[in-house]
């Protein structure tokens, strides 16, 4: 092909395609629509850095992924002796060890997108500041090196049950993947609003650390559900109680494999909650995509 | 031409809060609106730039121009206005944004390019060009961190200009690497004007500016003053910087306090036999002596490319009293090519101090060659040597 052919054939192919207004958002749904098409036709890159946060966090270190274990399994270890032991939770909950670590895995999840996506923007500076990507990605890939990590936890956590506890091969099981769904669209939900907030207001983040370190303890991670059930009676707090997505997260992880814990109260409906709590987390998600989308404009100025 | 940018009354304001911290908001709660500068970095933009055209924003600091190629770029939103564009992006705004110090080369080659939007199968296709372009074959997979400055920015250069853009944004990023890779960038950048691309750059360098562009916009003030060529936009540039420092000399009262002032500049060009001589009088009023002055003449072509330089220096010393002093330049016969050439002169210390300067001063046209075409009239004397002959001598 010839210099002035492939001239022409630029041409064409540029004059077939419609002039694009760039800063039209459009309506809520066709913004919506077009946000998504944007990330989708970025989902290439979006693996790439969720590679990237991977392989940068452990390069040059000895042990590499098994660091990633380390913090929830030290974790583990001092719940398991200051409550479990010191405080006695271990006689009224059977198979501790798990039990807590179910928790600590699924809280570790949650806290890993919501703070890593809060300060996702501010380190990626440099790209947002002299690239046009559609900014979801930045957050939207810390929700997936969290997700990753998730993953080699719960592989330590599943051989645990194998060696020391057992499946319960019932339906029930089909609870963890519906509540790590819950967990994750609610999480992220949460992380891109506070990466876009950050991104004026610089405080967002330290208010985020306090939140994660009071939110560990509204969730029956190292308490159970029925020591909240037992003091509350099902009255209007437990409600409230029961209404937080990430609690119902972590109780339908434990229901699915806690196989010691069969006989314990669980709350009526989880499944349908946990539904409910799944399409409640998906209209959060896309409010606050598009307040996301509202304040982007002005990201490359205010860094 | 198909049409692939269209910025419509395009404006806008930045606002600068000095309290960034929800403390200091709080605490400047009732005060706040005190706390915000707000000023209007872009005002009413409209540019319209067709596919296989070179456009370049010029333009004082603070002009606009970083912020314009943003707003085009969709990095930054416009407050008011539409920017409206098609075909494949490729924004070279700052070397190697998205380079990651802990992975290799290959690595950050796959990143990077999937940032500035080219697939992985496009990268895999490249790879091996980019890498050779690069020159960094070696290193390819030791970690960017432990990259010399120099190898960092000429993989970066290399990645981005591997891909197939309609429209390339750069800002201020041609000038990377040694002399010999330079080249190489600028004939990269020639290839893109040959296929038939975009190119919209922003740079100080009029020298750049004249030789690439076609159409040069200038902003002032986040306004354009000037679309169209690159010529008259370079002297508008330059006589914006004049203007700038004599409103910096500017007492207020109209009067200015230079030290050593240039009054007047007249050039005058005679034609005779075919040569062309040029004299060129400055008038310089000397103010407040300082330990010695000078003159200097620079020539130029339109394009801003600088062809000649020199100072007074080189020939006698000026007189240091208070008063007018007329100094002659002249130039027998001007050894350049037909066309129109501005020249710029400007007063100065000997140790490099700046007192006063015009560019363009003027401006003087030479007419009709007999022997060629060219930036330099060269008189070659053409005969036939007989080879054979010379080789038995």
């Amino acid at each position: 092909m010839s210099l002035t052919d492939s001239i022409e054939a630029r041409a064409r192919n540029v004059a077939s395609q419609p002039l694009v207004v760039t800063n039209r958002r459009g309506g809520f749904l066709v913004g919506t629509a077009h946000s998504v098409r944007d990330i989708w036709a970025h989902r290439g890159l979006l693996y790439l850095l969720v590679r990237r946060e991977i392989r940068s966090r452990y390069k040059n270190s000895t042990l590499g992924i098994v660091w990633s274990l380390a913090r929830p399994l030290v974790q583990l270890g001092i719940y398991y002796f200051a409550i479990g032991h010191m405080l006695g939770a271990r006689s009224s909950i059977p198979d501790f060890a798990i039990f807590v670590f179910i928790g600590i895995t699924m809280w570790g999840l949650f806290a890993d997108i919501v703070s890593g996506a809060t300060t996702s923007l501010n380190a990626n500076a440099g790209l947002v500041k002299k690239v046009y990507l559609p900014r979801e990605i930045f957050p939207l890939s810390t929700a997936g090196s969290a997700l990753f990590n998730f993953g080699v936890q719960l592989v330590v956590l599943l051989s645990a049950i194998a060696i020391w506890g057992s499946f319960a091969f019932d339906p029930r099981l089909l609870l963890a993947p519906l509540s790590v769904a819950v967990l994750l669209v609610f999480a992220t939900a949460l992380g891109v609003l506070f990466s876009a907030v950050n991104v004026y207001l610089r405080d967002t983040e330290h208010f985020v650390e306090i939140g994660l370190l009071l939110g560990f303890w509204f969730a029956p991670i190292v308490y159970s559900y029925s020591f909240v059930h037992k003091a509350l009676d099902g009255n209007w707090i437990e409600q409230i109680f029961l209404s937080n997505p990430v609690t119902l997260a972590v109780i339908g992880m434990q229901r699915a494999l806690w196989t010691g814990g069969s006989n314990q109260p669980w709350p009526p409906g989880l499944e349908f909650r946990l539904l409910v709590a799944l399409l409640a987390s998906v209209v959060l998600l896309w409010l606050t995509q598009r307040i996301f989308a509202r304040l982007q404009g002005n990201f490359a100025q205010e860094m | 031409m198909t049409q692939l940018i269209a910025v419509h009354d395009v404006s806008k304001r930045f606002v600068l809060h000095k309290d960034k911290s929800l403390k200091e908001r709080l605490v400047n709660f009732r005060t706040s609106r005190r706390h915000v500068d707000d000023f209007w970095a872009l005002r009413d933009i409209n540019l319209e730039i067709g596919l296989g055209t070179t456009v370049g924003l010029v333009g004082h600091n603070g002009s606009g121009k970083s912020t314009l190629l943003k707003v085009i770029g969709g990095i930054l939103e416009p407050t008011t206005g539409t920017v409206a564009r098609r075909g494949q992006l490729a924004a070279l705004l700052e070397l190697g944004a998205g380079f990651h110090p802990d992975l290799t080369g290959r690595e950050n080659v796959y990143l990077n390019g999937s940032i500035l939007g080219f697939s992985r199968a496009e990268i895999d296709r490249q790879f091996d060009a980019i890498v050779d372009f690069s020159g960094v074959e070696s290193f390819i997979d030791t970690q960017v961190k432990f990259y010399s400055s120099g190898m960092y920015v000429r993989l970066a250069f290399a990645i981005a200009v591997h891909g197939d853009p309609d429209l390339l944004l750069v800002d201020e990023v041609l000038a990377v690497g040694d002399e010999p890779f330079q080249r190489k960038c600028m004939a990269k950048i020639s290839q893109f004007q040959a296929e038939g691309r975009t190119i919209v750059l922003v740079s100080h360098s009029a020298e750049q500016v004249g030789s690439l562009c076609d159409r040069v916009v200038v902003l002032n003030a986040g306004q354009m003053i000037h679309d169209g060529s690159p010529s008259r936009g370079i002297q508008i540039l330059r006589e914006g910087y004049d203007a700038e420092l004599r409103a910096s000399h500017d007492d207020g009262a109209g009067h200015l306090d230079f030290a050593y002032e240039i009054v007047n500049v007249a050039p005058t060009t005679t034609i005779d036999d075919g040569r062309t001589r040029l004299v060129i009088d400055v008038d310089v009023d000397v103010n407040t002596p300082k330990v010695d002055w000078g003159l200097g003449l620079e020539v130029e072509n339109t394009l801003g490319m600088a062809l000649y330089q020199m100072t007074t220096f080189e020939h006698m010393t000026l007189p240091n009293s208070i008063g007018r002093h007329r100094v002659r330049i002249a130039v027998d016969d001007v050894p350049l090519g037909p066309g129109k050439y501005l020249f710029s002169v400007g007063v100065g210390s000997s140790n490099g101090e700046n007192f006063d300067r015009r560019s363009p001063a003027g401006a003087f046209d030479i007419f009709g060659a007999d022997h060629g075409n060219g930036v330099v009239r060269l008189t070659p004397q053409v005969s036939l040597v007989d080879a054979a002959a010379a080789a038995a001598d």
